[in-house]
């Protein structure tokens, strides 16, 4: 590639600026240079709005939960939706169904068909409840999580969820997908 | 509801006009589908049917009309062609649900941006503009932020592309076929002009880092939707649509900007696009793992399966429409896929057993609405209509069967296997499963 001069008002041939590609349609291109109008965020902003948590853990933040605070969170702030204990109605049950999967029947919730524990931090936390999202702390997203993953079994009374062992927990249905990304 | 109308209603309307004459032009060049020889004599059936009320003025030539008018709306007269919407939490969150494009009412490729489904998880944010931005962070060399200033200076391209939800269809995936119109079982598609900025230009001014193989996207929505997306899909087509059919997105379609994906499950075509987080691998969240997922019977889940089947709908005639005499109709349909171009779609009067290819009509592109068209010979007696789309890539529209059968009964996401609209001897149009 040559050096253009940028000659002020000067038209850049279009050739430069994209990749050009003849299709039935027309000559539509894609232009392949943007004129660099991002700005640089602020740390303070990237901590507000990095909250995505993947099965690794990273980014989960500071604080805790037991199952016993979760059970208040819960009644005060998801039941009405989700019912008693988690039986679901008028929304999802979030709990039940382990071993369900294969049977022709499946029933999937949280317990029996969810792969990782931290999607349902992440999740509530964004989300939940629906009538008042983004207001729960972090302490009770830690909280609520353990109570409802001991609902299901899938932890004992005595669990503290916390950035360190929300990521350790094993879900039953870990290994139940096929990753058809590539396909 | 019925789309086209009737012989009668043409007639009043023009008292010169005879049937035959709005029989598909360049018919030469189509076969025809018939189910019997008798052509000419239905043609004889469609006579001059002049109107007493033709010989008068009508009131509209005898009074000024209304003046123009800031943004123009559909006649007051198309008040029935609607979005038909349900919620499946209407008393705790009315916004969780959806609202269908009425395929059965509309003609062309492009979907009207008013008539464009929605599909939202806590309803349909009320964005300031001037207070949205948007943040690619992650695996980059710089973190950027542009408010819609910003991008609206980038260089654009323009493109058609359907949009379709990973749960449209699933209406079909019951034990027994739903009586309902064919947007109220496809109607989680659409089909608009697009706008915006490349993905790929701006990840590039970010820089993309060693290890990146994914996004996760993030919307500004009540639900802060996510999803993942690997790299390599919005290094390709992926935009940041602004416009939509030349206006600015709808508030429905992801105001002030939204991700699209071309072909790929609507869901992951993040509405109000707030972030874009570059990441090492998929982030699974709520919407890729407990939802979307395809279950097989073995209890095995296909997880993103994200481009969407190749798929056809007759939308006329289909259920709601009426053929009210023999004659000649001209069955017509849309088709599209998530893999390119539509090449073909066959056409079916038997249920299958025959097939006819159905001529499209152009320009067609790749992952949007391609309409097909081909005159059909009613002869009154019942038949089951099929329409079979291939890609450019040669997918094949699967029948009922062989979909099925890859997953779990009720299985009801992904769904794209061929839709059977049953005509009756009265005229009347079921859905039917075969
Ligand atoms: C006002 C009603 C309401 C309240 C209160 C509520 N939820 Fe929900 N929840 C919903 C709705 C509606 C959905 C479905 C959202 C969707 O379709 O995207 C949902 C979905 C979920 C899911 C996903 C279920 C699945 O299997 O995919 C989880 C987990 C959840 N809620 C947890 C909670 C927790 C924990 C709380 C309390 C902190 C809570 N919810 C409070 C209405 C509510």
């Amino acid at each position: 590639m040559f050096m253009h001069k940028k000659i002020a008002g000067s038209l850049i041939a279009a050739a430069l600026v994209a990749a050009c590609a003849s299709t039935p349609e027309g000559t539509v291109t894609t232009p392949s240079r943007g004129p660099s109008l991002g700005a640089t965020p602020s740390a303070a902003m990237l901590a507000a709005m990095d909250t995505s948590i993947p099965p690794s853990g990273a980014g989960l933040p500071a604080g805790s939960g037991t199952v016993a605070q979760g059970a208040k969170v819960y009644d005060a702030k998801c039941q009405t939706c989700h019912g008693p204990k988690g039986a679901g109605k008028p929304a999802d049950p979030l709990v039940g169904g382990i071993g369900s999967i294969a049977s022709g029947k499946p029933m999937r919730t949280v317990g029996s068909y969810w792969p990782y524990a931290t999607t349902f931090f992440d999740y509530v936390r964004r989300a939940m409840p629906t009538n008042a999202p983004q207001t729960l702390s972090n302490d009770e997203v830690y909280a609520v999580t353990a109570y409802v993953l001991n609902l299901n079994g899938i932890v004992p009374e005595s669990a503290v969820m916390n950035a360190q062992t929300l990521p350790q927990v094993k879900m039953p249905n870990r290994d139940g997908f096929i990753d058809y990304s590539r396909n | 509801m019925s789309k086209k109308p009737s012989p009668q209603a043409i007639a009043a309307a023009s008292e010169t006009r005879v049937l035959p004459t709005d029989a598909p032009r360049d018919t030469r060049r189509r076969r025809f589908l018939t189910q019997s020889a008798s052509v000419a004599g239905t043609l004889a059936t469609a006579g001059v049917a002049a109107n007493a009320a033709a010989q008068e003025v009508p009131a509209w030539m005898k009074t000024p009309g209304t003046p123009m008018r800031a943004y123009g709306t559909p006649s007051s007269h198309e008040k029935a062609v609607q979005r038909p919407s349900a919620s499946g939490y209407a008393t705790v969150s009315p916004g969780t649900g959806s609202s269908r494009t009425p395929h059965q009412s509309l003609e062309g490729t492009i979907t009207p941006s008013g008539l464009h489904f929605e599909r939202h998880h806590n309803g349909v944010p009320d964005i300031d503009p001037a207070k949205h931005e948007l943040l690619i962070h992650g695996l980059v060399n710089r973190p950027l932020v542009f408010n819609l200033a910003a991008l609206s200076r980038y260089p654009m391209v323009s493109r058609n592309h359907f949009v379709e939800c990973a749960g449209n269809s699933s209406p079909n995936a019951g034990p027994k076929p739903p009586q309902i119109t064919a947007g109220g079982i496809h109607g989680l598609a659409s089909t608009s002009e697009w706008t915006g900025v490349p993905l790929s230009l701006l990840l590039n001014e970010a820089g993309i880092a060693p290890g990146a193989q994914w996004i996760v996207a993030e919307g500004a929505d009540a639900a802060a939707m996510t999803r993942s997306v690997p790299l390599t899909k919005c290094m390709d087509d992926a935009m940041i649509a602004l416009y939509q059919n030349g206006e600015r997105v709808r508030p429905e379609q992801g105001y002030p900007m939204r991700l699209l994906l071309p072909g790929w499950e609507g869901n992951m075509n993040v509405k109000w696009l707030r972030r874009i987080k570059v990441t090492d691998g998929p982030t699974h969240t709520k919407d890729e793992t407990s939802k979307y997922t395809d279950l097989q019977p073995d209890g095995k889940a296909r997880q993103f399966t994200f481009e969407l089947g190749v798929k056809s709908v007759i939308t006329f005639p289909s259920f709601g429409h009426k053929l009210d005499r023999r004659g000649l109709y001209e069955i017509t349909g849309i088709a599209w896929s998530g893999a390119g171009r539509i090449a073909k779609v066959e056409i079916s009067a038997d249920g299958g057993k025959s097939w006819q290819d159905a001529p499209l009509q152009g320009p067609i592109y790749a992952k949007s609405f391609t309409r097909f068209r081909l005159p059909w010979e009613w002869n009154g007696a019942a038949a089951v209509l099929q329409s079979r789309a291939t890609d450019e890539k040669g997918n094949v529209q699967p029948t009922r069967a062989a979909f099925t059968s890859q997953y779990v009964a009720g299985m009801n996401y992904h769904n794209h296997y061929i839709q059977t609209w049953g005509v009756n001897a009265d005229g009347s149009i079921s859905n039917v499963y075969a």
